[in-house]
């Protein structure tokens, strides 16, 4: 038997007794209702089963008790303290009877019981190293587990993905993905496809190499892992990729739009949102920017950072990609969710991939070709100057490019974008997107010393600050059709939270300075607001209770990239300390303390 | 009474007097990032912090964190320990002593190849293979990598994370390993780096100080290093400066001692 016949026997005799476990969990629960996997994804029984609730990553919930006109007699009905106070960026899930939240490092996951105010049933506690902590670019964040077949799957910070018998608690399997060591981090949410659970990694300032890994849902074997740069047999680029755009049908741009092997180290890393459509069998992610190479050491588009990868789920095999942001000289990591929509464009109904994008246009794109259909700034935007629909190239602005030893000012939106990894929500009522971002530019200014590891350099002084209008967030609700905002709300902090549409005509989204806020999903008044205990980062979700009653729960805990000021207490003085973020955001802690609840409303 | 009960009243007279126990030099360090620190106490900065706190009566106390993202966070700013060694001159975010020592990134090649490269400008380093270090915050790399992609020379350069495998000794030196086999042709290395392990390699290298000095705008080679505490601790910072002002000769030797190339100051 060689290795990995060897390898397979173990997994089969693992997937044995695996199966033979759950079977003996799902007898005792009849009550549940599990993940039906295909076609009944997407349908509306008041669970929450993944980050974005269907596969489509709509965020919107069919449950109506909760409408525009009641709303404001939202009650807490209960809360949980998570015991963590750092970012805290996850949906809770629901399944059955129990509410399941997993925390920022050291990644705790709670499982609490409905029919009780959320009493504890259990919690596992995967004790990831201690040291990836200092390896987390962004804070210590988790951006949510993931339910299938009785299992709670989730990514733990020290690169590690963990399966727990959703019933128990008990670790199904642990599969090590990344090495700490090296700087590989991991923060985003599963997807559960079928039997594969896709995952990928964060990292990409330390020469990380991103990559999308699927492993099998029932013994977390990898099953296959599609790397974002490289040789087409590593990305999972074969004879039927099909992009749309002809500049991109060459062999081998993963390597040969890199200086000799600058993609080794290249970045593109995964640790944003993927959606998944049934029909096409397409799963739809995004990948991180190039990196630790400065842009002027990396000639070329660098394929295949800040692009889009459709691929199927059972191999990986890449279908079709698009590069949002080629050569990338900002830090616009192309993570963002897609929403999965179809819509009537002019005269014609098109299965469409709705991108709120990090660069700051809303890409609307033909989703089982690639092409872009439209792509139309939702911010303000200086850096490009839009998209050319026949090439699909995004057209840079030369002149907010930043270059060591040139100020540059007035650079639009800044690193974080105009909208980071924060999830926005869609409404097939209203045919709106509800889009949570920030706006704020920056200056690439002067010249800095600094080190690290003993080694001394000269760096650049980043520093952001509010955009045009001087609020640092919004709320948009943007109409893909008509490529036009309906309605914008303004915060004064950029709005980190990711957002929640329901079909009683409400939308939920939370402030980091703690307010979590109802408001009306056509006009955007607002409706009703409590006031958490700390920042708002979290994923609002919506679900029916036991009793069936609907209920409201938001995570609050602020933190993140935006909000570290606060999370990791970074030096208000030091302007470009996170990234140049906190230069921006140095009022917060006036406003928040750190924090780690859980918040659940219901009506009384 | 017997010279060896004599000896018993000293230690016991010493015993008793614990309570009054010298106060603490607390440094923060890496420890595993030779020449500089590790936790064997086999860096130049562990033993400049042995001079330290002999001279100043103190007893030697580590904070050990790798200097990565949050060192100074963590360690530091923290109040977990007190003193960094090895901090550039320029870096705001601690209050300073004056430079102890000043280095430059020089050009590294093995002895048995004859490149005696000393320049940026030098056209071998457009066909040679290049080793560079990288930093990789916000795309912001060590000086000598930006100024190779100013020239142009990029697709023969080949990065090294400073992060790379802290799971080995010593990340950094991976440049250097690479150079000794052979997979590069020279290195630009941070001198300190390079002088340490180039005493120390199986195959002999050569150094030479990257010139021009500096490469307007924006980059420079040489940097002045210092000792830092934090912004409102004078009189920690003050005392480190008289203790090295005291024992230059020492530290020099130090210095030496690890092969760290020396910089001379900038012409004014």
């Amino acid at each position: 038997m060689d290795g990995r016949n060897a390898r397979r026997e173990r997994n089969r005799r693992l997937a044995i007794a695996v199966v033979a476990t759950v079977a003996a969990g799902l007898l005792a629960a009849q009550a549940w209702t599990d993940e039906p996997g295909r076609t009944k994804a997407d349908a509306d029984d008041g669970q929450w089963v993944r980050a974005a609730r269907d596969y489509a990553s709509t965020r919107y919930s069919g449950l109506a008790q909760i409408t525009s006109a009641n709303v404001r007699q939202l009650r807490l009905a209960w809360s949980f303290h998570t015991g963590v106070e750092r970012g805290q960026e996850a949906a809770p899930l629901v399944i059955g009877d129990t509410l399941y939240v997993v925390t920022p490092y050291p990644n705790v996951l709670w499982a609490l019981d409905l029919r009780r105010d959320g009493a504890v049933r259990w919690k596992y506690e995967p004790k990831p190293a201690t040291a990836a902590q200092g390896v987390a670019c962004c804070d210590t964040v988790n951006r949510g587990a993931a339910y299938a077949d009785g299992r709670v799957v989730f990514n733990t910070l020290d690169a590690q993905t963990v399966a727990v018998d959703a019933r128990s608690g008990r670790e199904l399997w642990r599969t090590k993905l990344g090495d700490i060591n090296r700087g590989e981090t991991m923060t985003m949410a599963p997807l559960i496809v079928r039997d594969r659970v896709l995952v990928g990694n964060s990292g990409g300032e330390f020469g990380v190499r991103g990559w999308l890994t699927a492993l099998d849902l029932a013994t977390g074997a990898i099953a296959w892992r599609a790397y974002s740069t490289g040789p087409d047999r590593d990305v999972l680029i074969g004879p039927r990729f099909r992009p749309f755009y002809a500049a991109d049908r060459v062999p081998e741009l993963g390597v040969a739009s890199w200086p000799a092997e600058a993609w080794k180290i290249g970045g593109g890393t995964v640790w944003g949102w993927i959606s998944y459509d049934a029909d096409l069998d397409l799963v739809y992610y995004g990948t991180a920017n190039p990196g630790p190479w400065n842009a002027e050491q990396r000639p070329g588009d660098n394929k295949w950072t800040n692009t889009i990868f459709a691929r199927r789920p059972a191999t990986g095999e890449a279908v079709w990609a698009y590069q949002l942001t080629p050569h990338d000289v900002f830090d616009y990591d192309a993570v963002n969710e897609q929403i999965l929509v179809d819509l009537d464009l002019k005269g014609r109904r098109r299965k469409v991939l709705v991108r709120p994008e990090r660069n700051g246009y809303v890409y609307v794109m033909d989703r089982a070709t690639g092409e872009v259909l439209s792509a139309t700034a939702f911010a303000h935007v200086n850096t490009t100057r839009g998209v050319d629909l026949a090439t699909g190239r995004l057209t840079v602005n030369d002149e907010k490019t930043p270059v060591l030893g040139k100020v540059v000012r007035d650079i639009c939106p800044a690193a974080p974008g105009a909208k980071d990894w924060q999830p926005s929500a869609w409404s097939p009522r209203t045919g709106l997107l509800y889009i949570p971002h920030q706006n704020l530019c920056m200056d690439f200014e002067s010249l800095d010393t600094s080190y690290i590891a003993g080694t001394p350099y000269v760096g650049a002084i980043v520093r952001m600050y509010a955009g045009p209008g001087g609020q640092r967030g919004a709320l948009t609700a943007w109409d893909p059709v008509a490529e036009r905002a309906a309605w914008s709300l303004r915060e004064p902090f950029p709005v980190w939270s990711g957002a929640l549409a329901t079909a009683g005509d409400v939308v939920f989204y939370g402030t980091m300075d703690r307010w979590i806020k109802a408001v009306h999903a056509r006009t955007g008044e607002l409706l009703w607001q409590f006031q958490t205990a700390s920042g708002i980062i979290g994923q609002p979700i919506t679900f029916r209770g036991p009793g069936g009653k609907q209920y409201v729960a938001v995570l609050d805990g602020v933190g993140g990239w935006a909000g570290a000021i606060v999370s990791a207490g970074l030096d208000a003085r030091d302007q470009s300390a996170g990234g140049g973020f906190v230069n921006a955001m140095r009022d917060l802690p006036r406003h928040t303390p750190r924090g780690g609840t859980l918040w659940v409303f219901a009506l009384p | 009474m017997n010279t060896a009960l004599a000896g018993l009243l000293v230690v016991l007279v010493a015993g008793g007097t614990t309570a009054a126990a010298p106060p603490a030099l607390r440094v923060c360090a890496d420890p595993n990032n030779l020449p500089f620190s590790n936790a064997r106490g086999e860096g130049f900065e562990n033993r400049l912090a042995e001079l330290l706190a002999r001279e100043l009566g103190a007893r030697l106390e580590y904070t050990w964190s790798a200097q990565r993202r949050g060192f100074l966070r963590n360690t530091l700013e923290a109040g977990a320990c007190d003193v960094l060694l090895g901090v550039p001159v320029g870096f705001d975010p601690v209050l300073l002593t004056r430079p102890y020592y000043r280095s430059t990134y020089v050009f590294a090649w093995r002895r048995d190849r004859a490149l005696d490269i000393r320049s940026l400008d030098d056209p071998r380093l457009r066909g040679l293979r290049v080793g560079v270090q990288l930093i990789g915050n916000d795309g912001v790399n060590t000086p000598p990598a930006h100024a190779l992609s100013r020239r142009g020379i990029v697709d023969n350069v080949r990065g090294f994370s400073v992060y790379a495998d802290y799971a080995q000794p010593n990340p950094p030196a991976r440049i250097l390993d690479a150079l000794i086999a052979g997979e590069i042709d020279v290195a630009v290395v941070w001198g300190p780096l390079a002088g340490y392990f180039a005493l120390r390699l199986p195959a002999p290298l050569a150094l030479a100080p990257v010139t021009p000095a500096a490469d307007p705008p924006g980059l420079r080679f040489a940097f002045a290093m210092a000792a830092g505490v934090r912004r409102d601790d004078v009189a920690l910072r003050d005392g480190l400066q008289a203790a090295l002002d005291r024992r230059a000769d020492d530290v020099r030797a130090i210095l030496d001692a690890y092969g760290v190339p020396r910089a001379a100051e900038p012409p004014r």
